[in-house]
């Protein structure tokens, strides 16, 4: 066997109140993709951005074909011959495509100066290398998120480097995209580059890795051949136990529809949106990132207007124009960026509790602190809120804690819809399960949610109906019994 | 305060008996001490500057003379109140003292028309108010940043003034109307003063204890959620800008009395004294954090240090310059602090 | 729909609607005074804005890098009466060395901003404001208040801007060098294109590798070195100096930026935006009095367009989510 071109060994990463990296360790071989699997708040992300020189670790050491390195600049990586293609698309929407590409390594003319007729010439070859037609003159804004994925791809080939790291490059790509991109890879393989990738669907870890390493809670679980496992044993080393003790699903009455959406259009985001959604029951949205699921969310929650379609909410025609409505007509939105959008952070608890409905605890504009501190307490208590008190920042709490906060904050307001956008993302598997039994007493209480949710696990574990969206569309709906991964995930990438 | 009762009857209504466990609501070491510090430290300087004062004129404590002393920071104090809550929801308006001139100006024009008093007050509110109203709406409507749209009408207002007026001087204002810049309400309390710290009492209430105040808090510290949760954000500002502009109004009344004549130039750079006492009384430039009597003590420190600059003959440009780099000093002082901080517990941590 | 776009297509074209409007002016002026679009009419009124135009460049990278510096008026007063002391001082020195000194002068006052900015992380417009103020101060207590005029600078001192090489001024020649020089920096050079890179994305930026807040220093430095540079200048054209010179200058600086389609929030813009629109300020300046009103309209008409402009700017910046739907994208 080779030597590993990159080893890491008993790295750590901290941050205030999370130990995100604890003694880790990972193994990358030239001419092997190696998978690095974990849920959503393993590690992973962090470990990428220990390798590119984001993050300096606390500890630990980084040995590049044998040599301990010190990398504590993303330019540090780049002269290591590490490149990365990121989750998010972190590029330059203002600059051209051949700009973004050479972003940090220019050539120079005999003058000194930036040659962009010859970083022209090479961006045109990396694109057809991609087999890709983009003009290398375009403004990045102008390009769809698949091509902005190759842009980033071709930026990370002009570095020749040795290392490819690719942070679930696959999220956002149909199914035809994806292909190419495993033909990429494979090629990429072939020319004996290490690749680091990083994904939890097991049908393309298994298609074109080699080797795989777990994560769990910020540690090391296990590393080897992809040969010698099955999927079973990847979920058990992921997850520490079984799916089925992950998802305990209540079965509450379903009765009958609470809203009915029909049509519902946006001018460049969703099209002719049907649902119904019924008294006590969970309807899951399933989809790639930027199905157009969260936009649709954002619609029924008034945040964004729609051009076309009808609402109806408890027998009443419903029209949101701002959140304040829909809160008022019973409907909530737990929002996917529970550090942006959901809680403010810099704020204490009881407070962030309150939010919503401060006019029902005031009397002629003022506060009446008692009672908001009561039902602080009384949503606190029943949501198990682990913290030192109701007057801490929210920013103290773990993600799973301020996850509790954002879902009491909407519960203090006795909706009957609420909508939860990614409710599970990035918080530990304790909180995770709490957050998921709580959406099912809610339900046994006569509530209705609406959950999205990019895991299939937990779609399928949670949901009574699922409706799986593609590029802005209701591409399938499926009844509890009629669904299976195969044909839920072919839906959503529009095989 | 929660009275024992309340509290049982939400236990016993709404939870299950199990749950006897739960937060208290606040430890000893929370938030409010931390908040105190600041507030304690200008008290400090304020009665250092005080003393100097004191020690720089025997004539400084009698009753006249203090009083005197409130004028020249009563009508920038009267506008630092309502910023505080526009800065605290992380917005800023620059065009303030424009504001003042455009007020005055319209107060100058409508008192060649015979407007009496009253009238002249009103004019002059009302002029501020539209000034401020329209700041916001184009803020909130367009969704720029409100630094460059008030850069512009800070021009824009005071340039409208200067069409008006020209190198031209307006004077001889009715003699009723010198009473708000000039009258005594009670013994040595000037109108001024004494509607400053009403002023200050309703803003103190208004920030911390409504509704609205606790919104401010909220937009100031995080927008986007504060919108996610239902506020009308867009509305809250507009509103905010509109009482900027109101009380700019107000602070153009008080003035223009004051001195009796209205020139273009009038309240020529203000805007940076009111929001340097904005933020020498602890408000965070970045919104979300502050307290009205940080401000309200910051108004005097600032007072009297111009004053006793005064008393030892500093030219007022001069004053810029201690104005200018306390700014500075004010923000960047605890961003260092913090880093030493923060610096000291890695180091200790690591140590361990 | 197909108008929009068209109307579109033209917004984002800002440095061709802002030439088009130019050309438009000085049809229109000219047509009422036709000595206006003469030549030497013409070389005067840029010669009376290529101070605004240098300033107008220099603001541009620092509000690429999404800060803004209002101090560059203070700057340029304090090392105009610097160097206008000096010369008072030493009357022998030659007018390069005291070209070099100004913009040495001002070079430190902008990295003095930068500094605040990079290493301590206050707001630049809280800096600026704060030096803007004090900087001005300086000028006070290193003057005393007193001017300094015409009769005690040399000869070689008031020289040098109002050369004529061509029939064009130094000044002016120094205001195109240097756009000139400003166009190949931000073009074809690392930095140049960092800085645009840090404003448009910082986030993104991290990840490149690039420093967000060296790049806001090193555009502060710059924005400084102008400002020094436009000191001496102005101070020699007008043959004067004093505490109040160029005061308020920055308002018209920044306006000349946001009407030349510079973004204040940041990454976008060109160097011909901030030409052009430095020029658009100009010609109204300039104009006014030709087509008889009074000059005290000019701040309320620069105030005007820097409104109008950012209202302008931000419609052709606003674009839409994530542009989903597939039909969305023809």
């Amino acid at each position: 066997m080779d030597r590993p071109v990159l080893e890491l060994r008993n790295i750590s990463k901290t941050f205030p109140g999370v130990k995100a990296l604890d003694g880790v360790e990972l193994q990358l071989y030239p001419g092997q993709v190696t998978a690095l699997i974990g849920e959503n708040g393993a590690g992973k992300s962090t470990l990428v951005k220990v390798l590119t020189g984001i993050y300096t670790p606390d500890g630990g050491d980084i040995l590049i074909n044998d040599e301990p390195v010190r990398m504590q600049a993303a330019t540090d990586a780049k002269r290591h011959g590490i490149s990365a293609i990121h989750q998010e698309a972190v590029m330059f929407d203002e600059l051209s495509v051949t700009q973004n590409i050479f972003i940090n390594n220019q050539n120079r003319n005999r003058f000194g100066l930036l040659d962009w007729p010859l970083m022209r010439r090479r961006a045109r070859t990396l694109l057809e290398y991609l087999d890709v037609n983009i003009d290398p003159d375009l403004p990045l804004r102008e390009l769809s998120v698949a091509h902005k994925h190759l842009v980033s791809f071709a930026s990370a080939l002009s570095i020749n480097s040795n290392i490819v790291i690719m942070d679930e490059p696959t999220a956002s790509l149909s199914h035809h995209e994806i292909q190419e991109l495993y033909r990429l890879v494979r090629r990429l393989r072939d020319e004996g580059k290490a690749i680091l990738f990083i994904s939890h669907k097991f049908d393309e870890i298994f298609e074109i890795c080699d080797r795989y390493t777990v994560f769990r809670d910020g540690q090391f679980v296990g590393a080897g051949e992809i040969n010698d496992v099955t999927q079973d044993d990847l979920v058990a080393m992921m997850v520490g136990r079984t799916v089925k003790q992950i998802y305990p699903k209540i079965e509450a009455e379903i009765g009958e529809p609470v809203m009915t959406v029909e049509g519902l259009c946006h001018p460049t985001e969703f099209a002719d949106i049907d649902f119904e959604l019924r008294r006590g029951e969970i309807l899951g949205f399933y989809g790639l990132v930027g199905a157009g699921r969260s936009e649709v969310m954002q619609a029924l929650f008034g945040l964004t207007p729609t051009s076309a379609g009808s609402i109806i909410l408890n027998d009443k025609p419903f029209n949101p124009r701002t959140p304040g409505d829909a809160v008022d007509q019973g409907l909530v939105y737990v929002p996917e960026d529970r550090q942006h959008q959901g809680a403010i952070l810099s704020l204490p608890i009881f407070q962030n509790i309150t939010l919503p409905q401060l006019g029902g605890l005031s009397r002629s504009g003022f506060i009446d602190m008692a009672r908001e501190f009561d039902v602080a307490r009384q949503y606190a208590t029943r949501l198990q809120l682990k913290a030192a008190s109701l007057s801490e920042n929210v920013e103290n709490l773990s993600g799973g804690n301020q996850q509790k906060v954002v879902i009491g904050k909407w519960l203090a307001t006795n909706p009957n819809v609420i909508i939860v956008d990614e409710p599970t993302k990035g918080i530990d598997i304790g909180s995770k399960a709490a957050v998921h039994k709580f959406m099912g007493e809610l339900v046994a209480q006569g509530l209705s949610v609406i959950m999205v949710s990019s895991e299939l696990p937990e779609v399928m574990g949670m949901s009574d109906r699922i409706i799986v969206m593609h590029e802005g569309r209701i591409a399938a709906r499926f009844d509890r019994d009629e669904m299976t991964a195969e044909a839920i995930v072919t839906a959503a990438t529009g095989a | 305060m929660i009275t024992e009762k309340t509290l049982k009857q939400t236990m016993t209504n709404d939870l299950p008996k199990d749950m006897s466990r739960h937060l208290p609501d606040s430890l000893n070491s929370d938030l409010r001490s931390k908040m105190m510090r600041w507030e304690t430290l200008l008290m400090v300087f304020v009665v250092i500057a005080f003393f100097t004062n004191i020690q720089l004129s025997p004539y400084f404590l009698d009753p006249w003379s203090l009083s005197d002393a409130t004028f020249n920071f009563t009508e920038k104090a009267i506008i630092a109140l309502p910023m505080a809550l526009l800065i605290i929801a992380r917005d800023i308006d620059l065009s303030v003292a424009s504001t003042i001139a455009l007020a005055s100006v319209a107060m100058g024009f409508a008192n060649t028309m015979g407007a009496g008093p009253i009238e002249l007050a009103l004019i002059g509110m009302g002029v501020g108010t539209v000034a401020g109203f329209v700041n916001g709406w184009i803020i909130t409507k367009f969704d720029i940043p409100a630094i460059v749209v008030t850069i512009g009408t800070m021009s824009l207002y005071r340039g409208i003034a200067y069409i008006v007026l020209g190198d031209e001087v307006y004077r001889s204002y009715p003699e009723g109307f010198a009473f708000f810049g000039q009258g005594y309400v009670w013994g040595v309390l000037s109108f001024e003063f004494v509607l400053f710290l009403c002023l200050a009492v309703a803003f103190g209430i208004l920030l911390h204890k409504t509704t609205f105040g606790r919104r401010v808090y909220a937009i100031g510290n995080n927008p986007t959620a504060a919108l996610f949760s239902g506020i009308n954000v867009k509305r809250h500002r507009l509103f905010l800008f509109t009482l900027v502009g109101l009380f700019a109004g107000v602070a153009a009344v008080l003035l223009t009395s004051r001195i009796g004549s209205t020139r273009p130039s009038i309240a020529m750079g203000w805007e940076l004294e009111v929001i340097t006492m904005v933020v020498l009384g602890g408000v965070n430039i970045m919104g979300g954090a502050g307290s009205i009597v940080g401000v309200f003590i910051a108004v005097f420190l600032m007072g009297l240090v111009t004053f006793g600059m005064g008393l030892m003959n500093v030219p007022g440009i001069v004053m810029s310059i201690f104005t200018g780099l306390l700014l500075i000093l004010v923000i960047g002082t605890p961003i260092i602090w913090r880093r030493v901080l923060t610096a000291r517990k890695m180091k200790s941590k690591s140590g361990n | 729909m197909k108008t929009t776009s068209i109307i579109g297509k033209l917004i984002s074209h800002r440095e061709w609607l802002l030439g088009g409007l130019i050309i438009l002016m000085l049809v229109g002026v000219g047509s009422a005074a036709p000595f206006f679009v003469g030549t030497a009419n013409l070389a005067e009124v840029f010669d009376d804005t290529a101070i605004l135009i240098m300033l107008a460049c220099a603001q541009m990278l620092v509000i690429l890098t999404r800060c803004i510096d209002l101090s560059v008026a203070s700057n340029l007063a304090f090392t105009g009466m610097c160097v206008a002391l000096f010369n008072v001082a030493y009357p022998e020195t030659s007018a390069l060395v005291t070209v070099v000194m100004s913009i040495g002068i001002g070079l430190m006052l902008g990295a003095f901003n930068g500094l605040l900015v990079w290493l301590v992380g206050i707001p630049s417009i809280v800096v600026t404001l704060g030096t803007m103020s004090a900087y001005r101060g300086f000028v006070f207590l290193l003057s005393d208040g007193e001017w300094v005029n015409a009769h005690e600078m040399t000869p070689q001192f008031l020289a040098l801007p109002r050369a004529a090489f061509l029939d064009v001024t130094v000044l002016s020649w120094i205001a195109i060098a240097l756009t000139l020089v400003m166009f190949v920096f931000t073009r074809f050079t690392k930095t140049g294109l960092s800085i645009f890179a840090v404003g448009g994305n910082p986030k993104a930026a991290v990840y490149s590798g690039l420093d967000v807040g060296k790049h806001q220093f090193i555009t502060f430095c710059i924005s400084g070195a102008v400002a020094g540079l436009c000191g001496y200048l102005w101070v020699s054209r007008y043959a004067v100096a004093y505490v109040e010179v160029a005061l308020a200058f920055e308002l018209q600086v920044v306006a000349a930026c946001v009407i030349g389609g510079i973004s204040i929030a940041g990454g976008i813009g060109s160097i011909w935006g901030a030409v052009l629109g430095a020029i658009f300020l100009g010609l109204i300046k300039n104009a006014l009095p030709v087509i008889g009103i009074s000059p005290f309209w000019q701040l309320a008409i620069s105030g005007l367009v820097i409104v109008l402009a950012v209202i302008v700017n931000s419609r052709s910046e606003k674009r839409g989510g994530r542009r989903i739907l597939r039909e969305a994208h023809q």
